[in-house]
């Protein structure tokens, strides 16, 4: 059966507290998930005081300060800390979303800081995503073609074309929409996930490809793809405003439309 | 555990070239309930009183007994579509899954046998 509560070794424990520095003014309290599984210990939620006088505006810099200044023991991935790397994906406020592009001002009272949800966590703020990734594999994400290529210059496409493509394509693979979908939580070993399938859409339509077929044979599967269930989770919770529940509806109305 | 990679892993076995007929059923269904269930309201507000001899004088005309057997047959076909998803969805030990849809699969052509007998019997014999 589906899991609705987590694992006895999954549940969360009250957690170490720390307080600001001495003469901070503007604190905010932020509750981080932490586990580290070679502890053999449950997860637990520790609280940072941070001085925001002092600290970046975003929950990215928070968490850099806290790791710096009070715990360097804390675990997250980060890199471009301008939303287009997608590495620091986490749930915060109790939504999926990047880390350095969520403000502080924009959460109300205490920053709750949790990992993807519905992960195997590798330690602390840091999920495996190796399955995620495989799913995107494994809708071949490159372009395919029968038609050789112009000998003397690229593959044209008009701007209408090109369009098309332009949002689907903006997708960082930062996995906020897959791990914010219940129907993935339940059947992330079938359901490939908005992730994957946005970017499936984002082959489908490509004006230059040419495997739109067997791209759509491959998607046809009660659990592939129609484990969507129009949830919308995705939409909301998309940090880059995508839409992968329309492209999701547009790939199931392809596949009405080449039987009907 | 398992040493298989991650790819092969999705790749699973492969897909089942099936799912669109389901989805387009559950539309389709969803439609026809629409209309059917809009004619089954008015009809029951529209009948002057809710007695056995109204109700059977009712069901007994030509057109309602159609009528009500396309509703049964059509609720019985949504109702498995959609309890199919719900445990496809949240039963995840095989054996269970299967009987579970096996059963849900008799229930429902059950009701709909059943419903659409005691209508024709009505019907048949006014």
């Amino acid at each position: 059966m589906a899991e609705f509560r987590l694992p006895p070794n999954s549940r969360i424990k009250k957690g170490k507290h720390f307080d600001a520095s001495h003469g901070a003014a503007n604190v905010r309290r932020f509750a981080v998930y932490r586990y580290d599984p070679d502890s053999g210990e449950n997860p637990r939620v520790d609280t940072y005081e941070v001085d925001l006088d002092s600290c970046g505006t975003m929950v990215l810099d928070a968490l850099i300060k806290i790791k710096n200044e009070v715990d360097p023991t804390l675990t997250f991935r980060r890199s471009c800390r301008e939303g287009i790397c997608g590495s620091c994906a986490m749930n915060i406020d109790g939504g999926n979303t990047l880390a350095c592009t969520r403000s502080i001002d924009s959460v109300k009272g205490v920053v709750k800081i949790y990992p993807l949800p519905h992960m195997p966590v590798v330690k602390d703020l840091v999920p495996d995503l190796t399955n995620f990734y495989a799913q995107y594999a494994s809708i071949k994400p490159w372009l395919q073609t029968r038609t050789p290529p112009p000998p003397d210059q690229e593959r044209l496409q008009s701007k209408e074309d090109q369009e098309l493509i332009n949002e689907p394509a903006a997708c960082i693979l930062c996995a906020c929409c897959s791990t914010s979908c219940p129907s993935y939580w339940w059947n992330s070993d079938r359901y490939l996930g908005p992730a994957a399938l946005l970017a499936a859409y984002r082959w489908l339509v490509d004006s230059r490809d040419e495997a739109t077929g067997e791209r759509l044979d491959e998607l046809e599967d009660p659990f592939r793809l129609y484990r969507c269930h129009t949830i919308m989770n995705c939409t909301q919770t998309c940090p880059k405003d995508l839409n992968p529940a329309q492209a999701i509806a547009e790939t199931k109305k392809m596949l009405a439309e080449r039987r009907y | 555990m398992s040493l298989r990679a991650p790819l092969g892993r999705v790749l699973g076995l492969g897909t089942a070239k099936d799912g669109t007929d389901h989805w387009w059923g559950q539309r389709i269904s969803a439609v026809a309930l629409v209309l059917l269930g809009l004619w089954f309201a008015v009809s029951l507000v529209v009948l002057p009183s809710l007695e056995h001899h109204i109700a059977v004088e009712f069901i007994g005309t030509p057109l309602n007994s159609v009528l009500l057997s396309l509703l049964c047959v059509t609720t019985a076909y949504h109702s498995y579509l959609g309890v199919q998803v719900v445990v496809e969805d949240y039963v995840h030990a095989a054996g269970l899954r299967i009987t579970s849809l096996i059963l849900s699969r008799f229930a429902h052509v059950f009701v709909a046998v059943v419903s659409v007998y005691a209508i024709l019997k009505i019907g048949l014999a006014a």
